[in-house]
C-alpha cells in the first residue's frame, strides 16, 4: 500500500480557532502603537529643539482630537500588554526555594509593585505632585 | 447512567481514494459517561470498521489518542462526551500531514525529539559498583514537571508557530531538553543547546502560551522555553563579555 499523506494549508483563520489566539495578536499589534508614540515623542523632541514656536505648534497637535483619541488607544495597548506580559513572568522566573517554587503570584506582583514605583517617580520627576 | 444519541463529525482520508480529506457524519448511541474515544470505538465496531484512528491505553497515559475536538487539540480518552453539545467535530491533530483518516504523520516530531537528546547524559560516567546517582527531593522538584511529558503532540497542534514554521523544534522536544538540562545528574546541556538555543530551537517561540493551555499533562512548555530563551542569553554575554569565564 503507498502512502500519500495529505498536508493542510494553514491559512489565516487559526487566530480566531480560540480566543487565546486572538489576546495573543492582540498583544503582538500592542506594539504598533507603542511604536507610534515613541515615534511621536522623537518628533516632539525635534520641535523642541527648532525654538518655541515649532514646540508651542507641537504641543498645539497634540491637544487635536485624533491626538487625543492615539493617546487612548495607544495607554490602553500599552497597559493590556504591560499586564499580560507581567503575568506571564512566573513563567519565565520562577523561584525555587528549598523543594518548593515562590507562588506565581507573588513573581508577578513584585513586577507590579516595581511597575507602580517606577510610574509614579516618573510622574513626580515630571511635576504632576 | 443514561444513553444519548450523539453526532460526530469526523474528518475522513483514504490515500489511495481521496484526493482531499472530507466530513462523514455519524450518529451513534453513546452512554453519558463515554469520553469520545469510546463513541469512536462504538463507530468502529458497529457502524464503519474502515475508520482510522491510534489509542492504546484509554487513561491518558500512552499520548496516541491526540486529536482536534471542536477545533481544540484534546486526548480523545480524556474528553467527555457531557462536556459537549451539538454535532461533535472529530479531525486529525493541526500542523501534522494526514497519513489516514484521524492518523497523522509524526515522523517530523520523532526526529527532533531525538535531536536533543531527551535523556541523561551523566556528568562523569561512573561503575556500578560506586552506586546509582542520587539526588535531593529539591533537585527532583527543579524538573520534575516537564518529566510529565506524555509526548501526545497537542502543544504542537495548538502551536501557531509550529504550523506556520514546521522547522521549529516546538514546544514538547524543548521542555524536555530542559527536563534534562535541569537535571542535577545531568552534563549534557552544550549538547542540547546546539539544537534548542539556534533560530529554529526557543527563539522561533513568540510566546502565544497555547503550548501550557492545552497540555494534558500541566506541563508548562511555554515557560520551558522562555527559561531556554534567559539561560541562552546568560550563556551569549557570559561568552562575550567574559571569556575567561568559558570552561
Amino acid at each position: 500500500m503507498s502512502r500519500k499523506p495529505y498536508v493542510r494549508a494553514m491559512t489565516w483563520r487559526w487566530i480566531v480557532r480560540h480566543p487565546r489566539y486572538v489576546r495573543y495578536m492582540v498583544r503582538e499589534f500592542s506594539c504598533l502603537f507603542i511604536g507610534g508614540w515613541t515615534l511621536l515623542m522623537v518628533w516632539g523632541l525635534q520641535q523642541l529643539a527648532e525654538g518655541p514656536a515649532a514646540w508651542a505648534a507641537f504641543l498645539e497637535c497634540l491637544e487635536s482630537p485624533a491626538s487625543i483619541v492615539f493617546h487612548v488607544l495607544a495607554l490602553g495597548f500599552a497597559a493590556y500588554h504591560s499586564i499580560t506580559w507581567f503575568n506571564l513572568t512566573p513563567k519565565a522566573l520562577p523561584l525555587q526555594i528549598g523543594e518548593r517554587f515562590v507562588p506565581d503570584a507573588a513573581i508577578a506582583g513584585v513586577h507590579f509593585v516595581a511597575w507602580a514605583a517606577l510610574s509614579l517617580a516618573v510622574l513626580y520627576l515630571a511635576g504632576a505632585f | 447512567m443514561g444513553e444519548r444519541l450523539v453526532e460526530l463529525e469526523v474528518l475522513r482520508y483514504h490515500p489511495e481514494k481521496d484526493t482531499e480529506p472530507r466530513f462523514q457524519r455519524y450518529s451513534a448511541t453513546c452512554r453519558e459517561e463515554w469520553v469520545v474515544l469510546d463513541a469512536l470505538n462504538h463507530i468502529k465496531e458497529a457502524i464503519d470498521p474502515t475508520l482510522s484512528y491510534r489509542w492504546s491505553c484509554h487513561m491518558a497515559v500512552c499520548g496516541s489518542c491526540g486529536m482536534m475536538i471542536n477545533g481544540e487539540p484534546k486526548l480523545a480518552c480524556k474528553a467527555f462526551l457531557r462536556d459537549y453539545r451539538g454535532v461533535i467535530r472529530v479531525e486529525p491533530l493541526a500542523h501534522f500531514p494526514i497519513e489516514r483518516d484521524l492518523i497523522t504523520v509524526i515522523d517530523d516530531f520523532m526526529a527532533k525529539l531525538a535531536r536533543v537528546r531527551p535523556y541523561l547524559i551523566p556528568k562523569e560516567a561512573k561503575p556500578l559498583s560506586e552506586g546509582e546517582y542520587r539526588q535531593t527531593p529539591a533537585e527532583l522538584n527543579h524538573f520534575k514537571q516537564y518529566s510529565m511529558c506524555i509526548n501526545c503532540m497537542l502543544c504542537y497542534a495548538a502551536c501557531p508557530e509550529y504550523g506556520l514554521i514546521p522547522k521549529y523544534i516546538g514546544p514538547a522536544a524543548i521542555a524536555l531538553a530542559h527536563r534534562y538540562n535541569q537535571d542535577s545528574r545531568d552534563g549534557g546541556r552544550d549538547q542540547r543547546q546546539q539544537e534548542i538555543a539556534a533560530t529554529e530551537g526557543a527563539w522561533e517561540c513568540s510566546f502565544v502560551g497555547a503550548c501550557s493551555e492545552v497540555c494534558p499533562e500541566h506541563v508548562d512548555p511555554a515557560g520551558a522555553i522562555q527559561q531556554v530563551k534567559i539561560k541562552s542569553t546568560v550563556d551569549w554575554y557570559a561568552q562575550h563579555l567574559m571569556p575567561w569565564l568559558k570552561k
